[in-house]
Parts: C-alpha cells; sequence; structure tokens
C-alpha cells in the first residue's frame, strides 16, 4: 500500500478514501481483512492514532467491521460497495460539472460533449 | 484524563533574557507531540526543564500530577540534542552503560531496536557517522519503559535515510501508554507522526492544537501553518 499524501488535507481522510478506492476496484474484496493499525501506520510512516481515526470512521460509515479478537474486515456487503462506488462517482461528475460550468458550457453542451468523448473513446 | 507533563505558568531566564515567558500547557496521555519553533525560540529549555534538569524561575512543572524531581526523572526518557554516551564506548557498552542505569530499561528491546536500526553492537560509538549516532541515541532512550519520551532535535542535520529510519523507529516502538515530545524545526518532514503540536515562539506559546484539527480548519499543512507563523 502506498498513498502520496498531501499535507494539507487531514491524514485520515486521505487513507479512508484510498481504501473506498481499493475497496471500489476490487484489490480489497467484501470479506477480507485489513491490515492491523500499527501494521499499516508502519507502512505509510504516520501517527497510528491517525490510522486507529480512520479505522473508526470506516466503521462509523458501515464500511470496515470489527470481528472481536479477529482484526477488522471489508464488510461483506455488496450492497454498501456499491454504494460507495456510487458516491466516489457522484464526487468525481460533480467536480467535472463544476469545472465545466466555470468554463462557460450550458448543461446540454456538457452532455453532448460528453456523449461525443465517450463515443470517440468506444472507437479507439 | 490524567496529564502526563503540566507546565503552569513557566518563567525561565537566563542573563537577564526570559527563555521562557509565562508557558502553561498540557500533555495527554498516548501522543506524539511535536514541540515546533524556530532556533532560541525555548525549545530545549522546556525539554530541559521537563527532564527535571533545571528549575523554573517561576510556575510549576509537573509529570503524572507530581513536581518534576527524583521521581519523575525515573519515568522519563530524554534524548539530549548532545548524546550521553563517551566516543570511547562500543555500541554494546552503551547498552549495558544504560541497562545499568536505568532500572525501566528494556535490553530485549534494545536488542530488537538494534537489528531494526541496522547497527553492530561491536561498533565503536567514535566511528559511528551523525546519522547512525542520532539511531543509537533514539535506541537508548525508547528502550526505556518511561511514561513521558522526550527527543530534543532527533532529526537534527542528519540525511533523508537516516530521517526515514528514526521516524519509523519512533512508529514502531513507542509505547501508547506513555507520550512523547518531540522538538524539531524541520516540520516537513516529520508532521505526519504527530498527533499534536505545539508553536512556540520568543518563549511564548502561540498555538496547541491536533494537527489534524489544522488541517481541517485552516486547509494547511503543519509546515505551511509553521512558515506562516514564524516567516519574517
Amino acid at each position: 500500500m502506498s498513498i502520496e499524501f498531501d499535507n494539507n488535507m487531514p491524514i485520515y481522510i486521505q487513507i479512508m478514501n484510498y481504501i473506498k478506492k481499493e475497496i471500489v476496484i476490487g484489490n480489497l474484496k467484501a470479506g477480507d481483512k485489513i491490515p492491523a493499525v500499527r501494521e499499516l501506520a508502519l507502512e505509510l510512516q504516520i501517527n497510528p492514532n491517525t490510522v486507529q481515526r480512520t479505522f473508526q470512521e470506516l466503521e462509523r460509515d458501515g464500511i470496515v467491521e470489527t470481528k472481536r479478537g479477529l482484526g477488522r474486515y471489508v464488510t461483506s456487503e455488496e450492497s454498501k460497495i456499491m454504494e460507495i462506488k456510487k458516491e466516489m462517482a457522484g464526487d468525481l461528475l460533480g467536480r467535472f460539472i463544476q469545472g465545466m460550468q466555470e468554463l462557460g458550457f450550458a448543461n446540454n453542451d456538457i452532455v453532448t460533449i460528453v456523449a461525443q468523448a465517450v463515443n470517440e473513446e468506444d472507437k479507439e | 484524563m490524567e496529564s502526563v507533563l503540566q507546565l503552569t505558568n513557566v518563567t525561565k531566564s537566563y542573563r537577564g533574557k526570559k527563555a521562557l515567558d509565562n508557558v502553561s500547557f498540557t500533555l495527554s496521555p498516548g501522543k506524539i507531540i511535536g514541540l515546533l519553533g524556530s532556533n532560541g525560540s525555548g525549545k530545549s529549555t522546556i525539554m530541559k526543564l521537563a527532564a527535571g534538569l533545571i528549575q523554573p524561575a517561576s510556575g510549576t512543572v509537573t509529570i503524572g500530577g507530581q513536581l518534576v524531581g527524583r521521581e519523575t526523572r525515573a519515568v522519563t526518557s530524554f534524548m539530549p540534542d548532545q548524546p550521553l554516551t563517551e566516543s570511547w564506548m562500543r555500541v554494546e557498552n552503551a547498552i549495558q552503560y544504560y541497562n545499568d542505569f536505568f532500572t525501566d530499561f528494556d535490553a530485549a528491546k534494545a536488542n530488537e531496536m538494534l537489528t531494526f536500526m541496522k547497527l553492530n553492537k561491536t561498533d565503536r560509538i567514535s566511528t559511528l557517522s551523525k546519522g547512525m549516532n542520532e539511531r543509537l541515541q533514539l535506541t537508548l532512550t525508547l528502550s526505556r519503559n518511561a511514561k513521558l519520551y522526550l527527543l530534543d532535535e532527533p532529526i537534527g542535520g542528519v540525511d533523508p535515510v537516516a530521517r526515514a529510519k528514526i521516524l519509523d523507529a519512533i512508529v514502531n516502538y513507542y509505547n501508547e501508554e506513555s507520550s512523547m515530545l518531540v522538538s524539531t524545526h524541520l516540520v516537513h518532514d516529520i508532521e505526519r507522526i504527530f498527533d499534536e503540536v505545539i508553536f512556540i515562539r520568543e518563549g511564548k506559546i502561540v498555538l496547541q492544537d491536533e494537527v489534524e484539527n489544522i488541517r481541517i480548519t485552516h486547509g494547511k499543512s503543519i509546515d505551511e501553518m509553521f512558515k506562516g507563523v514564524f516567516g519574517e
């Protein structure tokens, strides 16, 4: 696991996003065990309390579960994983649309441009 | 929660110049705290006060609720910016020296850390590079089972490789029931291992906060925040 951290953003949020992405793209699968706090802290060279916080937040969001005495696991609910996927796609789209609007494109133009780009991609 | 280290209205002067001016702060257990300030800001004075090497002119310094003295020195592990080891020693002598001197010294942990740090027991301290010497000092300091660890400029003047190794060792070997106060002016390389930071300027505390809170509130790294506060 390696993350290029941006020190301007909370570190725990960056690790949360990284783990969510690993789940969405399938590197971490439903029911997989996730690393222990100390192990991940050492690997990422960060404070163990920051990793602890990351895991607590992921737990609160229902993305990981603690099995008493066994450690932490990725949720086995596929619907939860779909939800994360939609949420991440939503974030990307939101940023894209905002960027296009700032460039002066109207909403229907944006749709046309995206449709064209997707078509081009298909031909290649 | 009980505080590990508490300074209350501490003032200390050297030759009429105030090194610390009415300083108060509290460290809670289980945290790694960065004490950040430029040279001459009062960082080392705080370290020496907490280590019980000097006394405040006014105010109080307590560790685990006790005034700093013989009892608190027994639970405080201090890594000064100048090594305590003698140059004639070999690494194994330094370990033995600490083992004889401190009842809370964990020789098994020290041996494990020596391997981690790639230090040879038979090497003479006088032949160690600055980076290797820092690794040894850190090994000696963290091998005690203390309540409070004080690291004064642990990464000052060492190359990036040694620096990374020292940070790894701090993350790997610090004990969660204790606290660690780390003074430095090199913020960028080390800010990710802190829970909290204290900024000190001209003997006064200008900020104490959780690092993630600073990033959330200001959208800035600790390094940028530091430069903002201390920049000319």
